[in-house]
C-alpha cells in the first residue's frame, strides 16, 4: 500500500489532496501513520512503531490498521504498490 | 528508563466537507458524561451490569417541583396524579406519591398496583377503555374517580351502581378538535358533534352516578400550548353549561398529559431543547384560559394534571457498552451496542442523545448505532456523530426515564436492573435483572414435551 506522496498534512491531523483538492481531518495516530507512509516506511515497522509508543494490543492493531487502509483507499488517499 | 506508553485510540479519517458546512456548525453532543448525580458510570455498570437503567431522585422531584411551581403560581387549585403508564415501578411511583401526587391509572393492573403502593382510593382516576364490572365495582367501593371512556361503559356502569345501590363519582373523557392532527378521536365522546353533551345528559338522568368532573388528553409531546388553550375553552364551555342547565358545579378539568420532554423527535431539524415550549408556557396557557373564562371565584374547578413524559423522561439514563465496531458496505461505520431496541423502545420516537462516558480526543465519525438483537429493526440511532468507540467502552444515553420501563419488551435479551440514585447520591436496585429462571417459572411443559433424543 502506497501513499499518494503529494498529501499535505499538517501538525493537527488536517490533510489536504492537491490533486483533486479533497482535505480531510485524522486524529493523533491517523496523522501519524500517514507520516510513516509519507516516510516509505514498511507496514510492518510502521506497527512495530506503534506498538512502541501507544498501550495497545497488536491483535486490536492488526485490525484497527486494516481498517483505517480501507478508508484511506475510499478516499483515494492510496494506491497498491 | 521505560516510559509511560500514550493512550490508545484507533487511527481514523474523515473528509470535510467545505461547501456543505452543517448550518448549526459542530454539536457538541459527546462531550463525555462520566457521572450521573455525583456517581461514576464505570462504578455503575461494574456493580450492576450493562446495560442497566439509572434514575435519578433528584432530577425527579425537581422537576416535578417546578412543574408545580408552573401551575400553582398561577392557578389556585392544582392537583397532579402520576401518569402510571409512564413508568410503574414502585419507587419511582412513591416519589411521585411523596411529593403529593395523586395516582392516574388505566388498567386493573396498575390501578392494584397503585393501591399497593398505598394510594387511598379516593385519589386514583380510572381512565382507559377497558374497565370490566369487576373493575369497576372495586374503583366505586374505593371511592375512585371513574372516567368513562365511551357509551357501553356508561350503560355498564349504570347497571352496576343499580346494583351495587352506591353512588360513583365519575367524568367523561371528551375528545375534541384542538388544531392538532391528527386527532386523537378514538377515546372519549366527541366535543363537537355533541356526543359529550349527550353522555353528559344520559349521567345527569342516572340517579346513581354523580359527575364531578370533566376529562381530556389531547395528545402525547404536544408542540403548541395553544391546543391546550382550546381545550381549556372546551371543557370549560361544558362545565359551564352543565352550571346552567342543572345548577351542578363540577369539582374539577382534568387537561390530561401530553407535554414533551426536552428529547429530540426523529426527523426533527432542531434539537428538542430549542423546539419545545416550556412547562410555564403550557401553564400560562391553561389557567389563563379557565380563568378567563367567566367562573365564579368560588366555582373555579380544581385543575388536575396527568402529565407522564414530561416529569420523568429527563431524570432517567441508560447506560451501555459497545460490543464491536463494524464497516457497513457504503462504508459507513457501524457501531454495535449491548442495548436495542428491546429496552429503548423509544428509539422509535427519538433520536436520543448519547455520550461517551469517557475522555476522548476531539475526532469524531459519523456512524449507525445498533442495538444487539438479531433483527433488522434494532436501530438505535440512524445517523449520529460520536469521537471513536472501542470495543468495551461505555456510553449514556439520556431523557428515557419515561415509557421505556415499561414498554421494553422480553425479545431475545433479558431486562436488565433498574437503578435509582437518591437525593444524598447512594444507588439503590429498585427492579432486578430478570433472569433465565424468573422467565421460565411461568412456563409449563406437557409431560410428553418434556424429553427427546437427537440422532
Ligand atoms: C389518559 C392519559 N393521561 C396521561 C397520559 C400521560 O401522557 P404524557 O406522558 O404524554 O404526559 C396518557 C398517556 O398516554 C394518557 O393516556
Amino acid at each position: 500500500m502506497k501513499i499518494n506522496s503529494n498529501l499535505a498534512i499538517s501538525d493537527t491531523g488536517f490533510i489536504f489532496n492537491p490533486s483533486n483538492g479533497d482535505s480531510f481531518s485524522t486524529n493523533a495516530l491517523g496523522a501519524d501513520i500517514i507520516r510513516l507512509m509519507k516516510e516509505g516506511k514498511k507496514t510492518a515497522d510502521i506497527k512495530k512503531a506503534i506498538c512502541e509508543k501507544y498501550e495497545v494490543d497488536p491483535k486490536v492493531l492488526d485490525k484497527d490498521y486494516d481498517d483505517f487502509m480501507s478508508h484511506l483507499r475510499d478516499h483515494f488517499l492510496v494506491s497498491h504498490d | 528508563m521505560k516510559t509511560e506508553k500514550l493512550k490508545y485510540e484507533r487511527p481514523a479519517i474523515r473528509k470535510l466537507n467545505t461547501g456543505l458546512m452543517n448550518k448549526f456548525g459542530t454539536r457538541t453532543e459527546y462531550a463525555p458524561v462520566t457521572h450521573i448525580d455525583g456517581v461514576s458510570v464505570r462504578e455503575l455498570i461494574s456493580k450492576y451490569g450493562s446495560p442497566c437503567f439509572v434514575l435519578s431522585e433528584r432530577t425527579i422531584r425537581k422537576t416535578y417541583q417546578n412543574a408545580v411551581r408552573a401551575f400553582k403560581t398561577r392557578y389556585p387549585k392544582v392537583q397532579f396524579a402520576w401518569s402510571y403508564k409512564t413508568n410503574y415501578i414502585d419507587a419511582v411511583c412513591n416519589v411521585f406519591h411523596q411529593e403529593g401526587s395523586w395516582a392516574e391509572v388505566v388498567s386493573i393492573f396498575e390501578y392494584t398496583k397503585a393501591l399497593n403502593n398505598g394510594v387511598p382510593g379516593n385519589k386514583i382516576i380510572f381512565n382507559g377503555p377497558e374497565k370490566s364490572k369487576d373493575d369497576m365495582k372495586l374503583a366505586i367501593e374505593n371511592n375512585s374517580f371513574l372516567h368513562i371512556d365511551h357509551f357501553d361503559e356508561l350503560y355498564d356502569l349504570i347497571e352496576l351502581t343499580e346494583t351495587m345501590k352506591k353512588k360513583a363519582k365519575v367524568a367523561i373523557r371528551v375528545n375534541m378538535d384542538t388544531g392538532v392532527y391528527p386527532m386523537w378521536d378514538r377515546f372519549g365522546f366527541n366535543y363537537e358533534s355533541g356526543q359529550a353533551w349527550n353522555a353528559i345528559t344520559k349521567i345527569m338522568a342516572t340517579e346513581y352516578l354523580d359527575l364531578v368532573g370533566l376529562h381530556c388528553h389531547i395528545g402525547t409531546f404536544m408542540l403548541t400550548t395553544s391546543a391546550y388553550a382550546v381545550a381549556a375553552a372546551k371543557l370549560s364551555d361544558l362545565a359551564v353549561n352543565i352550571k346552567y342547565s342543572y345548577n351542578k358545579v363540577l369539582q374539577y378539568l382534568d387537561l390530561g398529559g401530553g407535554f414533551p420532554s426536552g428529547n429530540t423527535l426523529r426527523g426533527s431539524y432542531l434539537p428538542g431543547t430549542d423546539v419545545i415550549p416550556s412547562i410555564d408556557e403550557f401553564a400560562e396557557a391553561i389557567t389563563s384560559t379557565i380563568l378567563n373564562y367567566g367562573y365564579k371565584k368560588d366555582e373555579l374547578p380544581l385543575l388536575i394534571l396527568e402529565t407522564g413524559r414530561a416529569l420523568i423522561d429527563d431524570a432517567g439514563y441508560l447506560l451501555g457498552s459497545v460490543i464491536a465496531n463494524k464497516r457497513l458496505s457504503d462504508g459507513r461505520r457501524a457501531t454495535i451496542m449491548d442495548f436495542g431496541v428491546n429496552i429503548l423502545f423509544t428509539a422509535f420516537w427519538y433520536e436520543h442523545k448519547i455520550t461517551p462516558a469517557q475522555e476522548f480526543s476531539s475526532h469524531t465519525e459519523d456512524m449507525v448505532l445498533y442495538g444487539p438483537l438479531c433483527m433488522n429493526i434494532d436501530v438505535v440511532r440512524q445517523s449520529v456523530n460520536l469521537p471513536m468507540l472501542n470495543k468495551g467502552d461505555h456510553v449514556v444515553v439520556h431523557k428515557v426515564g419515561a415509557y421505556n420501563m415499561t414498554q421494553w419488551m422480553q425479545f431475545i435479551a433479558m431486562r436488565p436492573k433498574v437503578v435509582l440514585i437518591d437525593t444524598e447520591g447512594n444507588a439503590h436496585v429498585i427492579r432486578e435483572n430478570e433472569t433465565v429462571e424468573t422467565l421460565t417459572v411461568m412456563e409449563r411443559k406437557p409431560e410428553h414435551l418434556k424429553t427427546f433424543k437427537l440422532a
